[in-house]
């Protein structure tokens, strides 16, 4: 009876067929008084993060704009906006570097960096701000610096250099020269990529005076601007002074010096515009063998969630205490809100399965209250499935910390936990954590924090971090002040105790901020929840641009 | 009387040889198809790809460009139609159409020429004839002296007479040269030499005839027709007033503003012009019309088909191509005079590649974009350019001629400035936006049509850069056309680099484009060519942020407007529709790139604009990019040019005191097996050369020197 040849069905029958069976339900009751707590708190917390971003996007104030554009030059997002595709996504890492960090203010670090396109090829993109101390490497923006580069190595991204930059801050120069992480790690990088086969491309549009001339130096194309381009070991003052030789910057050290008498550098360029144009036509011509790496699994046409992302704002605990299904938050990141869920039934605090982004697979582990044995053996486990299959992992954490108490110990939760730890640290697909309510303690570990080097790692503005949450601390601090004083024979009364305890609650509050967190590096920015997706799928295509890895790992303790 | 076929010979016309180009071709060969004729095409090597060339059933290539050794060839023509076995030659309009010689040449070589007899060809082309002929047969003359005697006191005599102003004109040639209006009798001698001077130099013959001449004068022709067998009939009037250089810019029919009464004698009139000749075919009685007399006067019989037949057409509902080809095989008129039909008003617009504020100077250049209106039963548009064609010196500009009808002459009128709005020409200049402001002119929509309307109404029709007013409109509206521009482009790239993605990476390419915790911004420079300022062109900087929901803020300069909404849905290559503050209309862009700037156009409401776009970057030439054609050295005097290096001398290529070009070689190193050009630096005289070939020379050393 059935005439019609297969491929004639209709395509809802199919598309059944290849679509998951775990479709999120969705749970959030949008009526719920939390609901409505949620999304004013979390509303003003977006808010204020988007102030603070408007402010570090103003660079070194007016003035220093005003006198940087009077050169013809361009700020630092304006030439990675004509530096990357037009109209192409540009995801800058690390806005908050800096924020509140020093005496003075220190937009972005004085460094922006980033990861767009340039003719269709993904680049580490790093570009000095000289409206904000002439460009100068305090110790955060060394270590901005070299954050991008890291993330560049690991996803074999080729760097270009936006140089205009004074060099090291001299007064700090005790926190940015001597140690291993500090300024000269920029030129050991550089060389160890290089040697790597990452391309490394240093556009000079300002100063690259002492340690700076390096970075053009030590790259293998640089192009230099006429004019506002300099690239010198010592600059005319410290000339004169050492030599008494008279030179002007032009001369000892301009484009036309090291283009064609030189050869520090290699392309001369007549403007900014120029400099940036040969960049693009650098990049464009680099022909790396291979190309980006994608995954076969990769699938053009996908779905989008079901549930409005812009929800994800009012999903997220905005009080810790409460809890929630972390599988809401899955449901507004996966394509089609389709989550294939592994071991559901098992150590239910962690939930754990399968799903896309934006077509790219995805392993997703999700905290949904304290980490037991179960949940950690569960989690080590389906770590352990995902480095088999070259699957990334997202870590959405919100955790408190694994669970104590003696029949806890009992049960080997520290042997549990060391699989987990194991399983995160050795394993080599493409790592990216979101914290996206509490980040404490030994969960924190096993969640994939920054100490186990995710390829990028994100807060959201809700989220808090510490050893232990700030009463405990008190609690614990407390108790031991206690034993101290009444050793010496001090007197400690109920008054003095909560003062004490209210210093170290407002202390661990301090630090336990995302902006205080984000401003030291400890992650690569905080963002908006409504965002995650967006970001995920971004970071996910990043870390795919290069091939899969063998994961190895140590001894489990069994 | 039934139209009879009273063919003289059983032989129709199966074939035909047009012997012109461009759009007339096409329309020829339009109407020979649809009687299942077949078409002959000829072509100069600068048509080959041309589409009258592409419509025919056979094109033949009869010489290079310049139209004396193509198009006016006459013999290649013959031969071309001899060659193809077409029985008749169609001349169109310019070229051979009014050559006596060439009707007669096709005469004798058995060739059907489709139109007039030679006789009549002869008997018009000579001005002062025609007139002497017409005056004979009671054609109302326009009071003037056309005789033999040349003498200047004679003539100034006569000028006398008729009473001044005098109009000064040669016997011979047209398109206004050698002519001249006087005056006064004080001013007569000299212009009249002056006429003479410049009709002997233009056209080989000096007679000058004079005539009254007419201060507020109306342009009317009529169409006439007439068959093998003696028939005559007209078939109304055109007006072609409105004129610039003398050439025709709009032409209508019928006349506005004209009475029955008077189309009825004025059709008479030319009836009994085109029997005086014994014509046939089509052919077109001009008149000049006094506006402030009332009166009408023979001025010039054009013996061949007009620019603007197309108007009449439209009018009476007839094919005049087709009645030309079977006037041609002997066949009597389809209709007589009563019953030719009357209906409705037609226009003609001539489209022109032409710059308009540089006094209507011809322009050439590359079509880009063409899109012209699309045709319909009361819009034609006859042309002979597709799109990528080139507009070439070597022929006359016109790109197209848009012609409508209407029910009435406004209802035309209207018709004809919204085909105007669309019809879309990029890659040249044009005279549409002149047309569209011309038909818009209060005067022209009354009717009050007169040769010198566009001298009388300059200020209303040129644009004047010292209103402020105006300019400031303008500008504005550059502004929103630049605003509608560039969320167009952003729309359109976004569509194209998420297209050409590869793999995972179609991610980055997503709209908008995402930033973290703020917009994307960009910005779009574009340059308008503004007519109202003295540098000419603005800069216009416009800023647009991609908004989460896909739409675009565009902001243009420091104005504290607070910037526009823009939402764009692509629909096809060029075409948007745009979502503008809840106004929603229709886009269409057309970008092509020349010389490293990108020329972008916008057709948007009823409006156009244009807009440049530098592209990369300049070519720099100063000395740090480009490698000089040979080192001067500085300690040697100036001019002195010294061995870039080391090496042998295998070739010199002047003698000393040789005078020299900048970047000519002068002589030959070989060093570490290559060769290596010493060139001259400048121009100048070369001196000091004392270098022999087989000669080494070391680095540094002076080779020779230039002096002035």
């Amino acid at each position: 009876q059935c005439l019609i040849p297969w491929r004639m069905y209709p395509t809802t029958l199919i598309s059944t067929r290849n679509s998951s069976s775990g479709i999120l339900h969705d749970t959030l009751d949008r009526n719920s008084d939390s609901y409505t707590r949620n999304s004013k708190v979390m509303d003003e917390l977006v808010s204020q993060l988007h102030s603070h971003i408007l402010k570090v996007m103003e660079g070194g104030g007016p003035e220093a704009v005003k006198r940087h554009r009077s050169r013809n030059k361009l700020l630092p997002r304006e030439r990675i906006d004509r530096l990357i595709d037009p109209g192409s996504s540009f995801l800058e890492l690390c806005q908050l570097a800096g924020h509140e960090l020093y005496q003075e203010p220190l937009p972005s670090g004085g460094i922006v960096i980033g990861i767009g396109t340039i003719h269709k090829r993904l680049c580490m993109l790093v570009a000095n701000d000289s409206t904000v101390k002439g460009g100068s490497y305090f110790p955060i923006t060394v270590k901005k610096h070299l954050r991008a580069q890291e993330i560049a190595a690991q996803c074999k991204l080729p760097c270009i250099y936006l140089v205009d930059s004074g060099g090291a801050f001299l007064p700090k120069q005790a926190e940015v020269f001597p140690d291993k992480e500090n300024f000269g790690r920029i030129f050991y990088n550089q060389a160890v990529m290089s040697s790597e086969g990452i391309p490394q491309i240093a556009l000079v549009l300002g100063s690259c005076t002492a340690g700076g001339a390096y970075i053009p130096a030590m790259a293998d194309e640089s192009v230099m601007v006429k004019g506002n381009g300099t690239i010198f070991l010592a600059g005319p003052p410290l000339v004169k002074a050492a030599t008494g030789e008279e030179v002007s910057a032009e001369d000892l050290g301009g484009a036309t010096v090291h283009c064609k008498t030189s050869g520090v550098s290699d392309y001369f360029a007549h403007d900014e515009l120029h400099a940036l144009a040969i960049g693009r036509d650098i990049v464009k011509n680099l022909h790396m063998a291979g190309g980006p790496e994608v995954s076969g699994q990769t699938r053009a046409d996908y779905k989008e969630p079901l549930y409005d992302v812009k929800e994800l704002r009012t999903v997220a605990p905005t009080d810790l205490k409460q809890p929630f299904d972390v599988r809401s938050i899955i449901a507004r990141i996966l394509d089609g809100s389709e989550f294939d869920e592994f071991k559901k039934l098992y150590g239910t605090t962690l939930v754990t399965g399968f799903g896309r982004i934006c077509g790219q697979p995805v392993g997703i582990l999700g905290n949904n209250g304290i980490l037991f044995m179960e949940s950690a053996q569960k989690g080590a486990h389906f770590i352990e499935l995902c480095t088999q299959r070259n699957i990334p992992l997202i870590f959405l954490q919100n955790i408190t910390g694994f669970m104590v108490g003696s029949k806890s110990e009992a049960s080997g939760i520290a042997k549990a936990g060391a699989k987990m730890v194991m399983a995160v640290s050795c394993a080599k697909v493409p790592k990216i954590t979101v914290v996206i309510g509490g980040s404490f303690g030994a969960g924190n570990y096993a969640m994939c924090g920054r100490a186990y080097s995710p390829n990028f790692m994100f807060f959201w503005p809700n989220a808090r971090i510490s050893v232990m949450g700030g009463p405990q601390a008190a609690g614990v601090l407390a108790q031991v002040e206690g034993i101290t004083k009444r050793k010496r024979g001090i007197q400690w009364t109920k008054e003095e105790e909560e003062k004490f305890k209210a210093k170290v609650v407002e202390a661990y509050d301090r630090e336990g901020s995302p902006y205080y967190a984000t401003s030291r590096l400890w992650d690569d920015g905080i963002i908006d929840p409504a965002d995650t997706r967006r970001i995920l799928s971004l970071c996910i295509s990043a870390t795919l641009n290069r091939g899969p890895e063998a994961t190895k790992y140590g001894v489990f303790r069994m | 009387t039934t139209p009879e076929i009273k063919s003289l010979n059983s032989q129709r016309i199966e074939k035909i040889l047009i012997a012109n180009r461009g759009e007339i071709a096409c329309r020829i060969i339009t109407t020979a198809k649809r009687l299942g004729i077949r078409t002959v095409a000829v072509y100069s090597d600068a048509d080959r790809d041309s589409l009258h060339v592409k419509s025919a059933d056979e094109a033949f290539r009869i010489g290079p460009p310049p139209a004396r050794l193509s198009y006016l060839n006459s013999s290649a023509i013959i031969d071309v139609a001899n060659k193809s076995g077409a029985q008749a030659i169609h001349p169109g309009y310019g070229f051979l159409s009014e050559s006596a010689d060439f009707a007669q040449l096709c005469e004798n070589e058995n060739l059907l020429f489709i139109g007039p007899p030679a006789s009549a060809i002869r008997d018009m082309g000579d001005k002062s004839a025609s007139k002497r002929i017409m005056g004979a047969a009671g054609v109302p003359l326009v009071p003037g002296y056309h005789g033999d005697e040349q003498d200047i006191d004679f003539m100034k005599l006569e000028a006398d007479k008729i009473g001044y102003p005098i109009l000064i004109k040669p016997t011979h040639g047209g398109g206004g040269k050698g002519m001249r209006i006087v005056q006064s009798p004080n001013e007569f001698a000299d212009s009249f030499l002056g006429a003479q001077r410049e009709a002997a130099a233009s056209f080989g013959i000096s007679t000058i005839l004079l005539e009254k001449y007419i201060t507020k004068p109306r342009h009317i022709e009529v169409q006439i027709f007439g068959d093998k067998q003696g028939n005559i009939i007209h078939l109304y009037e055109r007006d072609c007033s409105v004129q610039r250089r003398h050439q025709k810019i709009i032409e209508e029919a019928p006349a506005p503003n004209v009475s029955s009464d008077f189309r009825s004698h004025l059709g008479q009139a030319a009836v009994s012009a085109a029997k005086a000749v014994n014509y046939h075919s089509a052919g077109t009685v001009e008149f000049i019309v006094d506006t402030q007399s009332g009166q009408f006067h023979f001025m010039e019989m054009n013996t061949r088909l007009q620019v603007e037949h197309p108007v009449t057409e439209m009018i009476v509902g007839q094919d005049l191509v087709e009645w030309q080809i079977r006037v041609a095989n002997g066949e009597p008129l389809p209709l007589t005079q009563s019953e030719v039909p009357f209906s409705g008003h037609a226009f003609e617009a001539r489209i022109y590649a032409e710059n308009v504020p540089k006094g209507f100077l011809p322009a050439t250049g590359v079509l880009h974009h063409y899109c012209p209106v699309t045709a319909t039963s009361a819009v034609r548009v006859e042309t002979g350019v597709e799109e990528g064609d080139t507009v070439s010196m070597h022929y006359d500009p016109m790109i197209a001629k848009l012609v409508v009808w209407g029910q009435d002459r406004l209802s035309a009128l209207i018709k004809m400035k919204d085909c105007l709005s669309k019809f879309q020409v990029a890659g040249l200049p044009t005279n549409i936006d002149f047309i569209i402001k011309l038909a818009s002119h209060r005067a022209f929509q009354n009717g009050e049509v007169e040769t010198h309307f566009i001298e009388r109404y300059k200020d209303d029709l040129f644009i004047d850069g010292s209103n402020p007013i105006s300019a400031e409109k303008a500008e504005s509206a550059a502004k929103h056309a630049a605003s509608i521009v560039a969320a167009c482009i952003c729309q359109n790239e976004l569509a194209r680099l998420k297209d050409k993605a590869p793999g995972g990476l179609h991610l980055w390419y997503g709209n908008p484009p995402f930033r973290i915790n703020h917009f994307a911004k960009r910005t779009v420079d574009l340059e308008w060519e503004n007519q109202y300022s003295i540098s000419g062109s603005n800069l216009l900087t416009v800023s647009i942020t991609y908004l989460p929901d896909g739409k675009y803020l565009v902001e243009t300069g420091e104005s504290n407007s607070p910037g526009l909404e823009i939402q764009v849905t692509q629909l096809s290559n060029n075409d948007y529709r745009v979502e503008v503050d809840g106004l929603s209309l229709n886009v269409c862009l057309a970008a092509y790139s020349k010389d490293q700037i990108e020329h972008i156009h916008i057709w948007h409401g009823d409006s156009q604009h244009q807009f440049k776009q530098r592209m990369g970057l300049e070519i720099y030439d100063d000395e740090e990019t480009i490698d000089k054609p040979a080192r001067v050295a500085t300690s040697y005097p100036s001019g002195t040019v010294i061995a870039p290096m080391a090496g042998l001398v295998v070739k010199v290529l002047v003698k000393d005191g040789e005078k020299v070009q900048e970047g000519q070689p002068v002589l030959v190193l070989e060093a570490m097996k290559m060769e290596h050009v010493v060139k001259a630096p400048a121009n100048g005289y070369v001196s000091g050369l004392e270098i022999k070939v087989g000669q080494s020379v070391q680095d540094g050393v002076k080779l020779f020197a230039l002096k002035d």
